[in-house]
């Protein structure tokens, strides 16, 4: 690899009372690709999220994005400091419209006091009205144009999804963390994920996807990650994971009869 | 010195007591609802009135004791069918004004059946003080205790070896999950509401003979009660005890050595002191959000 | 065009669109009742409950900002709004501060108090918070009464009236107006709040706290923001009505007030402004008419709480404008 990673994780652990939910994780995400991260449930998959969006704190371990540490500091440091995210259990805020949903998606972007928000500044006039600009044009990126005014809990659970990766790309984050962003959708809402996530990708936001669905996975990464019992398993190109034994085995359970 | 100390420690150890009875009374419709019972302290008040009020007219004190708590639960049982019942699927703040709202009720009632005044039972056994080690101990403490202690040990039996019990406490460990393997969670909230207004009731007879009773004792022992519940973790049966009785033993050092004009507010020191430093309770479990 | 009047049809345009707003109709519609109130207001008995009501929904504003829209709980509001009272009376009193600078200085010194325990009080979440702030404000109660050489215990201490430019304020009439003004201020600041990012964020803590988090949202300052904020708004009303009064006691810091103040909120409806005047209208003109009862009024009180939550759990202004809703066609 040429280019110094984006993300350098190194050594991370983290335990749920007995129970260890990753050993000792090294792994680096190159800047502008698509990483996947795979693997059997309970593997950790979304620990390693949460952990790397700082909604969980490690054991043990680094996180270092662009060479600064991030492990330990609270939430909202790692979203400042550009690590974007979604949610495999929708974290839609449901009090407010898809809209308003991508408006405080832009919130490190916008800058506002107390006191100019109490007195209605004609500079705040000003922004907020680019920020409703900023936030229609992010719905329809994810398709989601004619939305903008529908209350969130009237929407339907793939447009939901949609939404989530839209809010995030709001605060336009260095990486985008998208946990399961294909679950519970039917095929060709996967595949609008799909083209979503490659624009993403195209326009240089570095992604990391933890998903379960093959196809989009295959199609979609530049760089799979295999996690196993919190450990990683292997990793490489799509296709060389794809043929390796030991992520049959992890997925399957089933022996190589190569002893015989 | 030390008689001094055991007299502190005797009166908290009372005053535990009957915070430990009223605290459980938070937890267990805590447990089956999710939601604070405002009115856990008029159920209180109820006992003591309704035993004060027969106790005059004439009544033996072992007909109007368990008439009274009797009464509360009667109370108990047709407020949680005319207003909890209806509501139970209400966000917990709709409940809690609901429970308000009750209190409210019960008190203005209390005020129109009982007037203002202030009410006494006589003490069950014996009004002679007796002298322990230099202290001076009442024994309708004695009584307190050894009520609040068989009461305690009663729950636990019937939690432990019923089979209602038993169905209560799974509806508290998960409502849905004791849905589905067939437990009536409706009849487990009727339930809840009368044990928790017998074991308050109880609470309301035990202290009348030494502390006296109104209209409006209801509101300062449920509140204490609630931070005695919280104290020990809310939800929990030992939590409840034990926070009772650290809050009486606290309140009661406290006020003997310290201050006494500020007795009441140690109370609420020790819960905000509790909540900063271990916001599950002494022996309550630490919830996060699963995302 | 010329500069000019692009700007002037730019503004024009501007006001209608302002105008249009139901957010800021509504607040017309405030002003409006307001202005004409006066007009059925009878006596000096009535002009008091009109005060009494905006009083009471400049603090339930504020409440609302802390209940409603960045959904925590309060039991202990009564608290500031006694110790803003309290600060004012004896600064003035004790201390010859006029009362035009005294009620500042109060409402100032309860901020910077809002501040200090707001921070380890809004750790806590749900039950134990509910818990912690009812602590707090009884705490407060219980002060209030026992130093009494301060405060005149619980007989309460008498409060000078409030003076401007040697003018004393004085009389139904004109506090009507000064309340009335203060209400319309109160509710302009709680809606350029509430329309603003930062009110934005405050319904993202609500929605979801986690998720505003990985937004880059610190939820420990946005509320303890709001909660200080919430509590200058309380604070101000409580020195109001202290100077309105001339009197205050500590049952203005009970739990029981306490509580009435949420219940108006909830009454009303959360997340909704004007909700929160329109449950402290009713909720402070309601028991006025109980009073007619007598010995009824509490458990009428009881009562009424009690069918209002179970049939209009949202509280009364959003279930009414559901209803409003649907009607259209």
């Amino acid at each position: 690899m040429s280019a110094a990673p984006l993300l350098r994780v190194t050594g991370l652990s983290k335990a749920f009372g007995g129970v260890q939910a990753i050993q000792d994780l090294t792994m680096h995400i190159q800047r502008g690709a698509v990483h996947s991260i795979i693997g059997p449930n309970g593997a950790g998959k979304t620990s390693l999220i949460n952990m790397l969006s700082g909604v969980y704190r490690p054991n043990a371990g680094s996180i270092r994005l662009d060479g600064r540490e991030l492990s330990g500091q609270p939430v909202h440091r790692f979203a400042a400091a550009g690590i974007g995210r979604t949610f495999q259990n929708l974290q839609i805020f449901f009090n407010m419209t898809a809209l308003e949903n991508v408006m405080t998606g832009r919130h490190l972007r916008e800058r506002c006091s107390l006191l100019s928000a109490l007195l209605h500044t004609r500079a705040l006039v000003r922004a907020e009205a680019a920020c409703r600009e900023t936030a229609r044009a992010l719905l329809r990126q994810v398709g989601l144009a004619g939305s903008e005014d529908v209350p969130a809990d009237a929407l339907p659970y793939g447009a939901l999804k949609r939404l989530e990766i839209a809010r995030a790309m709001g605060a336009q984050p260095q990486l985008l963390l998208l946990d399961e962003p294909a679950a519970g959708l039917n095929a060709t809402e996967a595949r609008e994920i799909d083209g979503l996530i490659k624009r993403l990708a195209g326009d240089g936001t570095t992604v990391v996807l933890v998903e379960h669905n093959m196809r989009l996975v295959m199609e979609v990464s530049d760089h799979v990650f295999v996690l196993d019992h919190g450990r990683k398993l292997a990793e490489g190109t799509p296709a060389e994971v794809g043929g390796d034994p030991r992520v049959i085995e992890a997925y399957l359970g089933i022996e190589e009869a190569a002893h015989a | 010195m030390s008689s001094a100390w055991l007299q502190f420690v005797a009166s908290g150890l009372t005053a535990g007591a009957i915070y430990a009875l009223v605290a459980l009374g938070f937890s267990i419709i805590y447990n089956a609802s999710g939601a604070i019972n405002f009115a856990q302290g008029e159920f209180v008040m109820i006992g003591g009135m309704s035993a004060a009020t027969m106790w005059a007219a004439g009544l033996p004190l072992s007909f109007a004791l368990p008439l009274a708590v009797g009464a509360a639960v009667l109370v108990a049982l047709v407020v949680e069918k005319l207003a909890i019942e209806p509501a139970r699927h209400a966000g917990t703040v709709t409940l809690i004004i609901i429970t308000i709202g009750v209190s409210l009720f019960l008190r203005g009632l209390a005020q129109l059946v009982w007037g203002k005044g202030v009410h006494r039972l006589p003490a069950f056994s014996s009004e002679q003080p007796i002298e322990f080690m230099g202290a001076t101990l009442l024994p309708q403490s004695l009584w307190v205790l050894a009520g609040a202690g068989v009461a305690v040990a009663a729950l636990s039996a019937f939690y432990g070896r019923t089979l209602m019990g038993k169905a209560m406490l799974a509806t508290s460990y998960n409502r849905l999950a004791a849905q589905l393997a067939g437990i009536n969670t409706r009849g487990v909230l009727f339930a809840s509401f009368g044990l928790a207004a017998a074991l308050g009731a109880l609470a309301g007879v035990l202290i009348a003979p030494i502390a006296f009773t109104s209209y409006d004792t209801g509101i300062m022992l449920g509140l204490k009660g609630f931070a005695a519940a919280m104290l020990g973790g809310l939800g929990s049966f030992g939590g409840a005890v034990l926070g009772g009785l650290v809050l009486g033993l606290l309140e009661g050092l406290g006020a003997g050595f310290v201050s006494s004009a500020y007795k009441d507010a140690i109370a609420f020191v020790v819960i905000l002191a509790v909540l900063f430093l271990m916001p599950g309770g002494l022996l309550g479990a630490r919830s996060s959000d699963r995302v | 065009m010329a500069p000019a009047a692009a700007t002037a049809s730019e503004a024009r345009a501007g006001v209608r669109h302002w105008a249009a707003h139901p957010r800021s109709g509504g607040t017309l519609v405030l002003a409006a009742v307001i202005a004409l109130a006066p007009l059925v207001l009878a006596n000096n008995y009535s002009y008091e409950v009109a005060i009494q009501v905006a009083l009471n929904a400049i603090v339930c504003v504020g409440l609302n900002l802390l209940i409603g829209y960045a959904g925590q709980i309060s039991l202990g509001h009564a608290g500031f709004f006694a110790l803003g009272g309290y600060g004012s009376a004896i600064l003035a009193s004790r201390y010859g501060v006029p009362v035009w600078l005294s009620i500042p200085l109060a409402c100032a010194a309860v901020a910077l108090l809002a501040l200090v325990i707001g921070r380890p009080t809004l750790r806590l979440k749900g039950h134990t918070l509910a818990m912690a702030t009812l602590g707090l404000g009884i705490i407060v109660s219980i002060v209030l009464t026992t130093e009494d050489k301060i405060t005149g215990g619980p007989d309460g201490m008498a409060v000078p009236p409030l003076a401007l430019f040697g003018w004393i304020v004085q009389g139904e009439r004109v506090w009507y107006w000064l309340a009335g003004g203060m209400l319309l201020l109160a509710v302009w600041l709680a809606l350029n709040l509430i329309e603003s990012p930062s009110g934005r964020a405050l319904r993202a803590l609500h929605g979801s706290e986690v998720a505003a988090e990985t937004l880059g949202i610190p939820s420990a300052r946005y509320k303890l923001q709001v909660f200080v904020l919430s509590a200058v708004f309380t604070a101000v009303a409580g020195a109001l009505t202290a100077h309105y009064a001339g009197f205050i006691t500590p049952a203005k810091s009970s739990f029981m007030h306490s509580v009435e103040l949420v219940i108006m909120v909830v009454f009303g409806g959360m997340a909704s402004v004007f909700g929160a005047v329109v449950g402290a209208a009713v909720l402070t003109i309601l028991p006025q008419f109980l009073t007619v009862l007598k010995d009824y009024e509490m458990m009428v009180f009881g009562a009424v709480l009690v069918g209002t939550m179970s049939f209009f759990p949202q509280g009364i202004v959003p279930s009414v404008g559901r209803w409003w809703a649907r009607r259209q066609p």
